[in-house]
């Protein structure tokens, strides 16, 4: 069995838990700024081809490429461009931008402030949730601080590149991490989406090209830039390169977050970083990248955390959480908890989604009192499919994703409930 | 602080609704918005009352209705369902006598609960006013009303 | 140019054109609710989806643009099924008692899922019933048919710029209505039913008055008069399937005749008479310094926006009633003499293209003899194309017949009070003549027609320059105000109209109006002004008589206490 730090890699949790977060004079000392001094010296083009290089992809949950990103709002022509920074971590088991935010917040504002040097932009916008008041806090008193030593606002270290950047929150809406939702909160209005195409990109917050990524994504590039793409790509694998950070939760001994680089299994994850599950109690199943993720069953934990990987498996690795439920729970209780925040969560826009939610959750429940019948059954996979594929947006579209996995992968678990097998 | 001045403070903008309203909302023993506040707010922005009204209903922080000073939202997603959150809910209702979605008589406290906060890794967790309270037993449960309790009267003298 | 393959037919179409349009050059019509093309495009029912080659999911045709290559198929299984499921889900939260329903047969979700074969709905109901809302005269709103599609929200906000109605909470609490659900009577919503127009269901509709006016009709103490408004002549046919702009004036007044009217009178008659009274007070106003610039005060939807949202600049306003109360109080004083009825035994309905009609023959300063109602009953164009059908009267068939005297002479200058800048047109071909003595040789202003927000014109008057301005739809109206409240609104006189392209859009009119149809309505109106022999107001033979038998002159006494009105500061 690998070891604790053969299973980690300190890429973007280096400094976290060593300095004061909100000193920037400790994060200057531990070699923050280097960065951006060395970006404001390169060109615009030269950095998005590191990027490129580096094949860093979103963290956020989408996985898209982020250096192909910053090449198409490089090259609109439009003006002016914006940046957003999607600090909204709703999706529940999530806690790892909390973590960046409250332990290194500074090197979020590093890594926003050399990709708006990158593209072009003079405004970026870090969009937190309501709920995360000490991140709040703390990123706006580090954006202050920042802006007194030159590192952000006019002319950043006498340069002529000027970037300001202002903390908007959320007031509780998970659908506010959906991109074109988030934009529409950031122009005061309620939070939902717009239809894509186009993409923010094109048109986004004020229907301006604009670039919005998550809080991990930002906070890779600093690295990027010291070290070099070719160093970020040779850790993880041909298809992930650089780390992912896992946040470990549910039944595990050791919660927390875990910078892992990729190609690490989930149950590596468990059983070394989580240090086994807690009361040394069975595992039933591990939901991975959150509510909006796949259920697997024990059997599957041995899968590496790639995108490949998990493509191929027709699975989805979402914001990287991993949740362990343990033999205690029942997997129709559980999936009825997940199917409770989507209801709760939708934004009610679409008709699949804001009236399927519902439905899904009253099917359930006939499965769970033992008064399903197999066309019950049919019912739930067929409105399952139509969310997947008529939702507007990926609230709508991932929601029956865990439903969808224990039908998959613990179905008689529905088939034991139906009235009819029970009395065969 | 007067509705004018948080609008000064956060910008007088109909973007900024988002946090004026949460402040506004926040300054008020009775944490939530009127039908008179919300026609306030829309008067010094210059947006429809409809656009303020969709905003605090849109929300989950907000409500529309009085609840009391200290409102307690425990999370009951998975990460803190199978960490008990139920019985979290169980000796809250224990020691206040509130259900979800009550407020108890004196007017301190509101039950709530909420979405996942990004506080899996202390499970089961709640959140009371902005701070994050986790690893919860029902003692620490007993031990952070009597704080706010304690907190109330002081403030009170 | 882009090539793409629909249900396996090969075709060239234009680069960035919708699937749903594309679809529709070639024939197929894919189903919608949530589409209008007068909108921007929302995508929120689902149920315009398609399968395109290549994507997994089903994108919904009315948002996507089709791409070089696209392969599209509107009719396959996966499409048909998930159209379904989408239905049912929609009806499982729906109040549906079609049978007895307002929109019964003329209902958009009606149509689609009888087209998409719903023969079951597997989902559970869920709705949890709200009270209806009736405390509108104007309108009622029905929220437990919504399909939250929004165009109700849309045309309320972005045209009108009222935003009385928005979607409100989150997940399947939402629901379309009022700030804190308020009554419409509570929040300052002018009544005039554009909401109404785009609904496709029965979640917002006019407030329906057939009853009282069968029961007058069937009355036999009851002298039971009608009066029409100009923009219903060039509607009303839409209601039988004739085309958008067909004028259908001979068969409106034997319609009416059949119905059981005892007289048939058109409005456009004291359309003549409020320019001869209101081109005067603009003349008045112009020598004595009086409040300029001048608005028109035609639109009751209008009125109601200024007294709720202006009320400052109520003294603007000019003191003429609308056409419709003009005829009400002749048709209970100068009318009950003539024909020898006494005016408690005349019930005089008006047929309007408008909702808010409905509030304004209710307001108490509509009431010469201070207690009954001047209008006892007001049809929107809608309710009478129902009440025709009710009575099995086939309106294509019937032969064209003329209205009654005194009533019936009108001109072309009040026929074109139906379209946004015709108020003002006719008002400038009297003035002009009545200021320089000379007959006005161009009679159309062409520079004042037409769906342009806000239009502007100069006038030379023999040397006085006018300047004149023509608004329509409320969030021009706004615009305008604010403009006279900075002080830079350098007009005499501008007309303000409440709905888009003028009564011709009016909250009452027959459904599915688009710009389209209301560009189509406005070009009849002026053709029928073009073949009028009389186009001039002050030309009118029978206004003439009024004012010598009756009147005596315009803003006389009699002027004053039958055809002029005040305002109220309403003020929410």
């Amino acid at each position: 069995m690998k070891t604790k730090s053969e299973l980690t890699k300190s890429i973007l949790t280096a400094r976290c838990g060593k300095i004061d977060p909100a000193s920037i004079d400790d994060y200057i000392k531990a070699g923050g700024y280097k960065a951006l001094k060395k970006a404001l010296k390169m060109t615009q083009m030269d950095i998005v081809e590191e990027v490129r290089a580096s094949k860093l992809r979103g963290r956020g949950g989408a996985g898209f490429p982020s250096g192909a990103k910053m090449e198409a709002v490089l090259n609109t022509e439009e003006t002016p461009k914006y940046l957003v920074c999607n600090a909204d971590e709703g999706e529940p088991g999530n806690f790892k931008d909390k973590y960046l935010m409250e332990n290194d917040p500074y090197q979020l504002i590093e890594g926003m402030t050399i990709a708006a040097y990158a593209m072009g932009m003079v405004k970026g916008f870090i969009y937190i949730r309501g709920e995360y008041n000490r991140p709040i806090d703390l990123v706006s008193m580090a954006l202050k601080k920042a802006g007194e030593k030159g590192f952000i606002g006019k002319n950043i270290l006498g340069s002529d590149f000027s970037f300001d950047v202002e903390v908007r929150s959320g007031a509780g809406a998970y659908i506010c991490g959906e991109e074109f939702a988030l934009i529409e909160s950031l122009e005061g209005k309620a939070g939902r989406p717009r239809n894509k195409p186009p993409y923010p990109t094109i048109s986004g917050i004020y229907n301006k090209p604009t670039l919005i990524n998550n809080v991990e994504t930002f906070s890779n590039l600093p690295y990027i830039l010291n070290e070099g793409a070719e160093k970020f790509a040779a850790v993880g694998t041909e298809s992930s390169t650089g780390t992912r950070l896992v946040s470990l939760s549910g039944n595990v001994n050791n919660k927390g977050v875990f910078e892992v680089p990729f190609g690490v299994s989930v149950r590596e994850i468990i059983d070394v970083l989580g240090e086994g599950v807690s009361g040394g109690r069975e595992i039933k199943m591990v939901q991975i990248g959150g509510a909006s993720g796949p259920c697997l069953p024990d059997s599957m934990l041995d899968i590496h955390m790639d995108y490949d990987v998990f493509a191929r498996n027709s699975l989805s690795m979402g914001a990287g959480a991993v949740i362990v439920i343990d033999e205690r729970f029942d997997v129709l209780e559980i999936v009825r908890q997940i199917m409770k925040f989507f209801k709760h969560e939708s934004c009610g826009k679409c008709t699949p989604c804001r009236e399927g939610n519902r439905q899904l959750l009253r099917i359930l429940y006939k499965f769970i009192s033992f008064t399903a019948t197999r066309q019950d059954l049919a019912l739930l996979e067929s409105l399952c499919s139509v969310m997947v594929q008529t939702s507007f947006c990926g609230l709508g579209q991932a929601a029956p994703t865990a439903l969808l996995s224990t039908l998959k992968y613990f179905r008689e678990e529905y088939t034991s409930r139906i009235v009819e097998e029970m009395n065969a | 602080m007067q509705l004018k001045s948080i609008i000064e403070k956060y910008g007088r903008s109909s973007e900024n609704l988002i946090h004026i309203l949460l402040e506004y909302q926040s300054e008020k023993e009775s944490n939530h918005i009127s039908e008179d506040e919300v026609r306030r707010v829309a008067d010094e922005l210059n947006v429809s009352q409809s656009r303020v009204y969709s905003i605090i209903t849109f929300y989950s922080l907000f409500s529309t209705t009085p609840r009391g000073k200290y409102v307690i939202q425990v999370c009951g997603d998975v990460p803190c369902y199978v960490n008990g959150s139920v019985d979290v809910l169980r000796e809250l209702e224990n020691i206040l006598g509130i259900s979800p979605g009550e407020t108890t008589q004196d007017r301190l406290f509101t039950v709530e609960r909420t979405s996942c906060i990004g506080c899996c890794d202390i499970a089961p967790a709640m959140r009371i006013g902005e701070e994050l309270y986790g690893n919860l037993t029902p003692e620490m449960i007993a031990k952070t009303i009597s704080l706010y309790r304690r907190k109330y009267n002081e403030d009170k003298e | 140019m882009v090539d793409i393959t629909i249900n396996g037919k090969q075709m060239t179409v234009p680069r960035g054109i919708t699937i749903l349009k594309a679809a529709k050059m070639a024939g197929i019509d894919i189903p919608t609710l949530c589409y209008h093309p007068d909108q921007f495009v929302k995508a929120n029912c689902r149920v315009c989806i398609v399968e395109v080659e290549g994507d997994k999911s089903l994108p919904s045709s009315c948002s996507h643009e089709v791409r070089d290559g696209m392969v599209i198929h509107t009719n396959s299984r996966r499409v048909l099924e998930a159209r379904k499921v989408i239905l049912e889900l929609l009806l499982a939260n729906h109040d549906a008692d079609c049978l007895t329903c307002h929109r019964n047969l003329n209902c958009e979700l009606q149509k689609i899922a009888n087209q998409a074969g719903v023969r079951v709905n597997r989902f559970e109901n869920v709705l949890e019933k709200l009270p209806v809302d009736f405390s509108s005269p104007s309108i009622v709103r029905n929220s437990n048919k919504c399909v939250k599609c929004g165009r109700c929200v849309d045309i309320c906000r972005e045209v009108q710029g009222l935003n009385i109605v928005e979607k409100i909470g989150r997940s399947g609490d939402i629901e379309v209505m009022p700030t804190f659900g308020k009554y419409l009577s509570d929040v300052a919503c002018v009544g005039c039913g554009q909401c109404s127009t785009v609904c496709p269901v029965a979640a917002i509709y006019e407030k329906e008055e057939i009853e009282e006016v069968w029961e007058a009709i069937n009355d036999p103490e009851k002298h039971v008069i009608v009066q029409t408004a100009p923009a219903v002549r060039v509607s009303i046919g839409e209601e039988f399937g004739m085309e958008p702009g067909s004028v259908a004036t001979g068969q409106l007044v034997s319609s009416l005749r059949r119905l059981g009217f005892d007289k048939v009178f058109d409005t456009d008659f004291t359309a003549d008479l409020t320019i001869i009274e209101e081109g005067n007070e603009l003349l008045k106003r112009m020598k004595t310094g009086g409040v300029l610039p001048m608005l028109t005060s035609c639109s009751p939807g209008w009125i109601n926006f200024i007294e709720q949202y202006y009320p400052d600049l109520l003294p603007h306003v000019s003191s003429c009633k609308s056409p419709q109360q003009m005829f009400g109080a002749l048709a209970k004083t100068y009318y009950a003499e003539k024909a020898g009825i006494a005016p408690e035994n005349i019930f005089c309905v008006s047929i309007m293209p408008c909702t808010a009609k409905k509030f304004e023959a209710g307001r108490s300063e509509m009431r010469v003899d201070g207690q009954h109602r001047d209008v006892d009953a007001v049809l929107t164009t809608r309710e009478l194309g129902r009440m025709l059908k009710q009575a099995g009267i086939d309106f294509t068939q019937l032969e064209d017949e003329e209205y009654d005297d005194p009533f019936g002479i009108t001109t072309g200058a009040a026929v074109i009070f139906g379209a946004s800048g015709g108020v003002m047109e006719a008002a400038l071909r009297t003035v002009y003549e009545v200021v320089t003595g000379k007959p006005l040789l161009r009679l159309n202003f062409h520079t004042i027609r037409g769906l342009g927000g806000i239009k502007e014109a100069e006038v030379d008057l023999d040397g006085t320059i006018v300047k004149v301005a023509v608004a329509h739809s409320l969030s021009n109206a706004r615009e305008m105000m604010e403009r006279i409240r900075a002080g830079k609104a350098e007009y005499q006189f501008i007309e303000v109209m409440c709905c888009p392209g003028g009564c011709i859009g009016g909250g009452g009119q027959p459904y599915h109006t688009t710009d389209d149809i209301r560009m189509k309505r406005i070009v009849s109106t002026y053709q029928v002004d073009e073949e009028l022999p009389l186009r001039k107001s002050h030309e009118n033979p029978a206004v003439k008589r009024l004012y010598s038998e009756y009147l005596v002159e315009p803003l006389g006494e009699k002027s004053h206490h039958l055809l002029h009105t005040h305002y109220v500061n309403r003020k929410k």
